[in-house]
């Protein structure tokens, strides 16, 4: 197949696929701000059945409960966090596809720039000491190289 | 010194070993959400009885008791397998089994209570679904036991069992007083 050829079918696979994702959840907000608001907190609550599933994909029915819920809240003026402490306090931490820095989790968070810390040491000290060897090794190996 | 620079890796891996193994120890709870109910006051709800609709079930009725809240639904099939073991709970009469029947309303639910036993002290209907939001479920069957504090204090997901029963329920509950302290 050419490349035009592939583009079209890939086009097509994509506008077919649109109506299908959209039919999970059929909501509408009133207004652009809060619809953006709504797919932004749908899209980052985990679905607590279908588990590696946020809420906004999900077709089963707790997380259209969910959505509904978050969509009421936001109509009722609620704030982001108001819709995520909510969640929080009904299912725990584990909702938020986003974890909250916390006490209890704070190594998770805090260990990949100590182990970039550690990794920086070693090799500038690796590349130090190899360093002071280059003058003394020079000489040595290119007479090696040389028949 | 210098001759133990290769236990520094070896440490490294045991830590990671010992990380990893208690990740794997704990992975068959995997799925199964932590309540945040837990140690916390029952959620607040005022349903309709489901077996008498002009009625409602109200949290502050049950105050000042230990209670066993089950949520279930004739939709799901791990509530019917629990069926029996509950039939069994409400015979022993320890402590008032309350159901919550959640989102049946287009089934059956008194037809099957008719046809299977009625477990429960009293039944309330979430239609809904939003007393289970408040209640955390995620699944049923859900069950939970609360003190006369009105405090949750366990929470089991998935169908009862007598041995879920006698080693996490009956084991939590306060020895019987007889005669019964309120009634």
């Amino acid at each position: 197949m050419n490349r035009s050829g592939l583009l079209t079918v890939m086009l097509a696979i994509l506008v077919l696929c649109t109506p299908a994702a959209q039919a999970v959840d059929p909501t509408q907000m009133p207004t652009p701000a809060l619809e953006q608001r709504y797919l932004a907190l749908t899209h980052e609550l985990r679905c607590v059945q279908c588990q590696n599933e946020s809420i906004a994909d999900s077709p089963v029915d707790i997380a259209a409960d969910l959505r509904r819920q978050v969509r009421e809240m936001l109509l009722a003026g609620k704030t982001d966090d108001d819709v995520r402490n909510y969640m929080v306090a009904r299912y725990g931490e584990f909702i938020l596809f986003r974890p909250r820095m916390s006490a209890k989790n704070a190594w998770l968070w805090l260990t990949p720039g100590i182990l970039i810390l550690v990794g920086a040491f070693v090799a500038v000290r690796i590349i130090s000491q190899r360093s002071h060897l280059v003058p003394q090794d020079n000489e040595p190996l290119e007479e090696d190289i040389r028949p | 010194m210098n001759r133990l620079r290769f236990l520094i890796p070896l440490g490294v891996f045991g830590l990671l070993a010992i990380v990893l193994a208690i990740g794997i120890a704990r992975s068959p709870d995997k799925g199964t959400i932590v309540s945040p109910l837990l140690g916390k006051p029952a959620p607040e709800f005022t349903l309709p009885n489901l077996l008498d609709a002009s009625q409602t079930v109200k949290s502050s009725d049950l105050r000042g008791r230990w209670y066993v809240f089950n949520v279930w639904g004739t939709w799901c099939f791990a509530c019917r397998e629990q069926h029996n073991t509950l039939l069994e709970i409400k015979r022993q009469a320890v402590v008032p089994l309350i159901g919550m029947d959640w989102k049946d309303a287009e089934n059956d639910p008194l037809g099957y209570l008719q046809q299977s036993g009625n477990p429960y002290d009293v039944i309330a209907a979430d239609k809904d679904g939003r007393a289970a939001i408040d209640w955390g479920v995620y699944g049923a069957p859900e069950t939970f036991l609360v003190n006369d504090q009105g405090i949750v204090v366990y929470k089991y997901v998935g169908a009862m069992t007598r041995q879920v029963w006698e080693k996490e329920f009956l084991s939590r509950l306060p020895p019987r007083q007889e005669p019964e302290p309120k009634s």
